[in-house]
């Protein structure tokens, strides 16, 4: 039984969790993830790290309800338990190698941009980061990533706060004025990753994406999260979680993504949810 | 033996053969000549001493009938189901000179089941009681092994390891052990509950296992050498599955054989809603592939309601790798075979769901490099098999993720670990066994490779503390 020890809710929508689990918190880097699983009944998802080194012992994770596991996951309180939990998965991030990084988090792709900036900037590079989300009130983190860099641009969908607009609006006026960054790194929903991409893209500057495909072992076994990259079958779980953005086939992996949906409602509404 | 009947069976996820009742048991085993040269322990990999179990059940004692057994075979109940006997030891029994070998096989799985049944499964046997008490138990305590991959490899090098005196520790990266036993063979074909049952003794001999450790990601071979660990036995099974690299394999509808399975059998999609883990079944299902993880993943299909299954074969009948028993039970499920025939492209609907897949008609050349007879398309052979569900059962390779943070242990040409027939490698102290030396096999020739391992590395240790 892996304890939560904090919890947590940052919005109606999403929530922060900090587990104990010192194997993990020891071994994780930036850009890599965990699979859960809640109950002897439940599914293993996979999860981006968030943290892992605040206390020591623990990881965390940023949750958006997006069906019945993590609605269950934001309805768990400090003390609850989870039965299982595996990692960290996937490669560490590529990008905290890099100089200059101009991050495009929208919604909780903030909680995996976050240690990965925080890596740059104690490798003493630069970051920007536009902040995108639907509304005010689904923004995470905008006060930490402040804290990392001046360069904080926000946009929302509604107007709301900041700019009203998508993060790609945003994007292409930085890009017109500012071409040295070395690396841009999107996470966020697979559209807007797909929209960053075409994007920079016409810019020429290299990208980067984090792709959370629908995964079961997450570690090669089972192939369910593969992706075409290049004209290439690669997995998401060992291959990635970050691709070239300029070589994903997003439109391949939007259709992937929905495999289950029909499955994932039933399962939902069974569970008392909308 | 007594089996589930073809028209129930396809509705539910019962075991499908239901076993020997003990007079049945007794009667079969008074075939057994008890030949001094017996042939059948050759052909048994794991070294089993089957005229001499079979002599006790003759006598009506099971109880000694399993003590017999369980002395070289850590895993009797799994393997009284999945072995292929027919090729190892009921092939070299004398009998099958004459038509009919002793049902060996039937025979292990009945004094298996009986000793769960009688609660005798929970007893670690005298042996092991005695070696708990003597001084090289307690030298050999302090030396830690560990076991990477809990499948059938894995469990029969710790049991054998924990038994000679030793502290194995077995890391599991799922959530649940068993490997292939857990995650790949259907509960029809081998039940959960003697999958755990067998685990549970394993652990009564003092096996400890860590389940979601993933080796390589959490800590790494040296990670562990630091932590006191004198010896590796990497059992890391087949753990990457292999797709035919054509067209529209990434459409929503095709699967491996391993998430169709892994979703089903370690996830319980079978019962889902009550279990979270879903999986989608067609109206025409296509299964791969013709070994027995296809035939598997047929018979699932089958049970989760597709219309119409097919096993789509590039080879003919004669070359099918599965077991002749899977193919005759598949065959009264009604799971249809589209022999000499390869897939050359899939299709799908704009929404990305699979619509049908063209495909040559082959015919038989010469034998290729495997001794079977290699498939030759013919011209102009082409047509459209309607289906709206694919299972790529190809075969399995190498997973690269442990041993890629390994570089010093010497591959071979295909990715597998070089290891010799006792399971050493390149580097001293790491030993390997099962699919991740030999490529996809079998449970039993796994657990061959666990016993031989089991004891290279008890040399290799015992040779370390003497000098």
């Amino acid at each position: 039984m892996y304890r939560i020890l904090k919890k947590e809710d940052l919005n109606p929508s999403v929530c922060y969790l900090e587990i104990s689990s010192p194997q993990i918190a020891k071994a994780a880097q930036p850009g890599q993830f965990i699979i859960l699983r809640i109950t002897e009944k439940g599914e293993r998802i996979p999860l981006t790290i968030h943290g892992f080194d605040e206390p020591e012992d623990t990881i965390s994770i940023i949750v958006q309800k997006a069906g019945k596991t993590t609605d269950q996951l934001c309805s768990l309180n400090a003390g609850d338990g989870l039965l299982d939990l595996a990692g960290p998965l996937g490669k560490p991030s590529l990008a905290v190698k890099e100089k200059r990084v101009l991050f495009i988090a929208g919604g909780v792709g903030a909680a995996e941009a976050y240690p990965i900036a925080r890596a740059i900037k104690q490798e003493r590079g630069e970051v920007a980061v536009i902040l995108g989300a639907k509304s005010a009130e689904d923004l995470i983190l905008e006060k930490q990533l402040r804290a990392l860099t001046s360069k904080v641009y926000v946009s929302t969908d509604d107007g709301s706060y900041g700019r009203k607009g998508f993060v790609t609006d945003l994007l292409s006026e930085i890009l017109l004025k500012d071409k040295s960054f070395d690396l841009i790194y999107a996470i966020g929903p697979l559209a807007m990753m797909a929209a960053v991409s075409n994007l920079s893209r016409h810019y020429k500057v290299k990208t980067l994406v984090s792709l959370n495909s629908i995964m079961l072992d997450g570690t090669g076994m089972c192939g369910s999260c593969r992706v075409t990259v290049g004209n290439e079958t690669k997995f998401a779980c060992v291959d990635g979680p970050e691709f070239d953005g300029h070589l994903v086939d997003f439109d391949e992996l939007m259709k992937r993504q929905a495999r289950f949906k029909k499955k994932e409602c039933r399962s939902r509404k069974l569970a008392g949810k909308k | 033996m007594k089996e589930q009947n073809p028209q129930e069976r396809i509705n539910n996820f019962n075991e499908v053969a239901l076993g020997y009742t003990p007079e049945q048991a007794i009667l079969e085993a008074k075939r057994c000549l008890g030949c001094k040269n017996a042939g059948c322990i050759q052909g048994c990999p794991v070294e089993i001493d089957i005229p001499g179990f079979i002599a006790e059940i003759k006598k009506g004692s099971f109880d000694k009938a399993y003590q017999v057994l369980k002395e070289k075979n850590n895993l009797p109940a799994v393997c009284g189901r999945v072995c292929p006997q027919e090729t190892q030891c009921e092939k070299a029994c004398v009998l099958a000179k004459k038509g009919k070998p002793i049902a060996v096989g039937s025979l292990e799985r009945f004094v298996a089941d009986w000793a769960i049944s009688h609660g005798v499964s929970e007893r670690p046997e005298q042996k092991f009681k005695e070696l708990e008490r003597n001084t090289q138990y307690a030298i050999g305590n302090t030396k830690k092994i560990a076991i990477i991959g809990s499948g059938p490899a894995g469990l029969t090098a710790a049991a054998d390891l924990a038994k000679t005196g030793y502290q194995v520790i077995i890391f599991e990266s799922l959530h649940a052990v068993g490997g292939v036993l857990r995650y790949g063979i259907p509960e029809f074909r081998l039940p959960k509950e003697i999958v755990d049952t067998e685990v549970g003794y394993i652990e009564k001999l003092g096996v400890k296992m860590e389940v979601n450790a993933v080796i390589g990601r959490i800590k790494t071979i040296d990670q562990l050498r630091v932590e006191g660990f004198k010896a590796f036995f990497i059992a890391t099974g087949a753990g990457l599955p292999y797709f035919l690299g054509i067209k529209g394999e990434n459409l929503n509808g095709v699967y491996s054989a391993n998430e169709f399975l892994t979703r089903v059998n370690l996830m319980n999609a079978y019962r889902f809603p009550d279990y979270d883990t879903p999986v989608n079944i067609g109206r025409k299902v296509a299964v791969i592939g013709a070994g027995n993880v296809a035939l598997d993943s047929a018979r699932v299909s089958r049970r989760l309601g597709a219309g119409e299954v097919t096993i789509v074969y590039r080879r003919s009948e004669s070359e099918m790798p599965a077991r002749f028993e899977e193919i005759k039970h598949a065959r009264e499920e009604g799971i249809k075979f589209e022999l000499l025939t390869s897939p050359i492209k899939i299709y799908g609907y704009e929404n990305g769901w699979v619509r049908a897949m063209r495909c040559l008609r082959n015919r038989l050349a010469e034998p290729d490099a495997s001794g079977r007879r290699r498939p030759v398309a013919i011209p102009d052979s082409e047509f459209d098999f309607d289906c709206d569900l694919v299972v790529v059962a190809v075969g399995q390779g190498p997973n690269p993720l442990l041993l890629s943070t390994i570089p010093e242990l010497k591959l071979n040409k295909r990715g597998n670990i070089e290891a010799d027939p006792e399971g050493r490698t390149s580097v001293p102290d790491i030993f390997a066994g099962g699919d991740i030396v030999t490529g996809a096999a079998t449970v039993i020739e796994a657990m061959g490779m666990g016993k031989r391992a089991a004891r290279a590395i008890d040399n290799y240790l015992t040779k370390l503390i003497n000098c």
